[in-house]
């Protein structure tokens, strides 16, 4: 793709991202025309979807950092399903789905046939979502880390499998209602002491980077982003990106569930250079984990007519252990 | 060059010279030393171009090659038994995608009772996947089909599953005649994908197609097959011209043209059966044998023109379609359809048992008697059936089936008290 796409409706310049304060130079990759807009408008994602906005930001910046040079993986998924219903795709990188479970061997493979062609100037991005990356997908994605292939694997986390009816995965948080852990019994929602964290263990294959980041800091997203592409071998993003869909929230508050999910502790957004953690976004004021579960209707169940203090409690124990734990707040 | 070699070093050199950029193997059993070979070929700079790519998995084999195909180079993969049936979700995309990727196949059993020995259930699970499915007779048709395969699937863009018997191929030493690489390039054409993933020409693969494309979609995969038809045999012609051998096409006869029994068999039991059918024949009957190569696609019309004036035809296949019989005979007898023959299917030869000459002669002879069973199962040892469906019957929790056989024949030991 060597002529830049016009992009149509969107604010550009200091308008956008936060950009007023900046010089040009040092603005996003959103605020220009020349933004290459890789998923295009269109596609059928839900309002409010988190994931369209963080993937159209990551793969646009990756587009940016590489010159265009970008060839994405698709596990399968929302993002995979509301961008390319035949004979439609919002696709303006070359982009291929083959399955759930195996974007990140695709991706070895098309990173390998890089390698055989000698083009070393074309990157390889996979992405899937929790599911295809926490679960279905996590031997793969392992085996990429391991033979550390020249390939960044982004995971759009919506804590659930959202695109078949909202059910559990290995990323959906304690307490959590969905349509495999419904709110009843002793135990109502997701059960605690479960679950993985990807981050961590992609870390635990001390593969050259791994970060965390969200669509509340888009600047800080692109920046990791940017910052990945200039590193070879195996590196990891996870991306949080709220669903309204499956988490019964208003579409507007998207951005902000993303920034209580920081603010509070839950989601601590850091980059690791080989198994190290090498900075963290601080937390000026932690705000409440209440003030990010209320907006939520997965959660409603904790809010009754007798709030449960008991998980409630539990909860605003993980985020102060996460706050412990990465030093996020100086 | 001739050479005397194991079956699976024969093929990898055949894949080596076909030149393979990206060659991704999960290595242990059930895989082969196939790939074995081709990481040595790589690692010491033998095979030059190439990335030999250590999986975690069968599924990620298949998947990598599915990668480095769409990624634009000629990919590589080799399997058999579990380890296909672990990558089955692959294989199925690898088609549907159009990847011309080129897999061996080393046939073997499918567990449980887990059994690493030779018979095509693996490969006869996938038999609808969309690949080309073509069964080798013996290693140096093993090592030429892989050379035509490559061609196949580029020219088609559809994968292509090269199968070979597991250990009676894979393991044996036989002399094998090696083409040169002159003579392989001059065959196989630098590959040039059909459609491949690059930055300069963005295309969208894979999309979620509906209802409203997914019949045509299927129905292409389909005709791709029927076309492949004229493909093989054009190809085994055009081989044997550049190599002077005849090897694939669609099915081989053997003393076929006055024969009123025709055995129709896949693999490297054919050998053997041709063997029988000569003895047969010094006693003056009237028996011939075919071998199919191309299964999928299943060549109904060159079968036909085969089998048409027999009187009665023996399928003898190594799979089982449980509760139904055979697998291969279903294709057979579609074959025949409207023509009055008599049909056998001979299941033989289950994870590995040996499929003897003496054997072979009392089944062709009880055919040309027409006192066989519509459906056998060759060598099946009844008592241990029936003394297994009697502790059935009488016992309320019966157990696994196999420890049972096996104790009642002595091979493992009886339960203490």
């Amino acid at each position: 793709m060597d002529q830049p796409q016009t992009i149509k409706y969107y604010q550009t310049g200091t308008f956008t991202v936060g950009n007023r304060l900046l010089s040009e130079d040092q603005r996003s990759v959103q605020s220009g025309m020349e933004r290459t807009n890789s998923l295009n408008s269109g596609h059928r994602a839900c309002q409010g979807c988190g994931e369209a906005l963080g993937a159209r930001y990551a793969i646009d910046a990756a587009m940016r950092a590489t010159g265009n040079k970008v060839i994405c993986v698709n596990a399968t998924g929302c993002l995979e399903v509301f961008s390319t219903p035949y004979p439609e795709t919002s696709w303006q990188v070359p982009w291929i789905h083959s399955l759930f479970g195996n974007a990140a061997a695709v991706a070895s493979g098309v990173a390998a046939a890089q390698r055989a062609l000698g083009r070393d100037d074309v990157r390889v991005i996979a992405q899937g979502g929790d599911g295809g990356t926490t679960d279905i997908g996590f031997g793969c994605l392992s085996g990429m880390f391991e033979r550390n292939d020249d390939v960044l694997y982004i995971c759009y986390d919506n804590e659930a499998y959202m695109n078949t009816g909202v059910q559990r995965s290995s990323a959906t948080p304690p307490a959590a209602r969905t349509a495999t852990t419904p709110a009843l019994g002793p135990e109502p929602g997701n059960v605690f002491g479960t679950g993985k964290n990807v981050p961590l263990i992609a870390m635990a294959h001390r593969i050259p980077y791994v970060a965390t980041a969200s669509v509340a800091n888009l600047r800080d997203l692109e920046a990791k982003v940017t910052r990945a592409m200039q590193i070879r071998g195996a590196r990891y993003l996870h991306i949080f990106v709220p669903c309204p869909l499956g988490w019964g929230s208003a579409s507007e508050d998207t951005i902000r569930l993303a920034r209580l999910a920081v603010e509070s502790g839950l989601y601590p957004l850091f980059e690791a250079r080989h198994g190290k953690v090498t900075s963290r976004t601080t937390i000026r004021r932690p705000v409440p984990v209440t003030d990010y579960l209320k907006l939520q209707k997965r959660f409603a169940h904790l809010f009754g007519k007798a709030p449960d203090t008991v998980r409630i409690a539990q909860i605003q124990r993980m985020a102060d252990q996460n706050i412990a734990d990465f030093g996020l707040i100086e | 060059m001739l050479k005397q070699t194991e079956g699976s070093h024969a093929v990898a050199e055949a894949i080596a010279l076909c030149r393979p950029q990206v060659v991704c193997a999960y290595p242990i059993t059930p895989q082969t030393h196939i790939v074995e070979g081709l990481g040595e070929m790589v690692k010491s700079g033998e095979l030059t171009g190439c990335e030999f790519i250590n999986v975690e998995s069968e599924f990620a084999a298949m998947s990598v090659a599915i990668g480095a195909s769409a990624g634009g180079v000629r990919s590589y993969t080799a399997t058999s038994s579990q380890g296909l049936l672990f990558m089955a979700e692959a294989v199925y995309n690898a088609s549907g995608l159009g990847l011309p990727i080129v897999m061996t196949v080393g046939n073997r059993a499918i567990g449980a009772p887990i059994n690493i020995w030779n018979d095509h259930s693996d490969s006869m699970s996938v038999r609808d996947a969309g690949w080309i499915q073509l069964y080798a007779e013996t290693n140096q048709e093993a090592l030429d089909l892989h050379i035509q395969a490559f061609r196949l699937a580029e020219e088609l863009a559809c994968p292509v599953m090269v199968c070979m018997d597991g250990f009676i191929l894979t393991h044996a030493y036989e002399r094998v005649d090696v083409p040169s690489q002159e003579e392989v390039d001059a065959f196989l054409p630098p590959y040039a994908p059909r459609q491949i993933l690059d930055p300069a020409e963005p295309v969208s693969m894979g999309a979620l197609v509906g209802p409203e494309a997914f019949t045509e979609v299927r129905y292409l995969a389909h005709h791709k097959q029927l076309r492949a038809l004229d493909l093989i045999p054009a190809l085994a012609a055009e081989f044997k011209r550049a190599f002077g051998r005849d090897s694939g096409g669609l099915l081989r006869t053997y003393r076929t043209e006055d024969a009123e029994t025709i055995v129709v068999s896949l693999g490297s039991v054919n050998g053997t059966v041709q063997e029988v059918v000569d003895e047969m024949r010094a006693r003056g009957t009237r028996i011939g044998s075919v071998s199919i190569c191309s299964f999928r696609p299943f060549p109904l019309e060159t079968l036909r023109a085969a089998l048409g004036h027999a009187k009665r035809v023996v399928v003898l296949e190594k799979c089982l379609a449980v509760g139904l019989g055979g697998i291969v005979s279903d294709g057979v007898r579609k074959s025949l359809s409207g023509i009055q023959l008599k049909g056998y299917t001979v299941i033989a030869g289950l994870g590995g048992r040996a499929i003897t000459r003496a054997s072979l002669t009392r089944l062709f002879e009880d055919a040309e008697r027409e006192t066989l069973e519509p459906v056998t199962f060759l060598d099946l040892n009844t008592d241990i059936v029936n003394h297994e469906l009697e502790r059935e019957r009488q016992e309320r929790r019966t157990g696994p089936t196999a420890e049972a056989i096996l104790r009642r024949m002595g091979t493992v030991a009886s339960r203490i008290g």
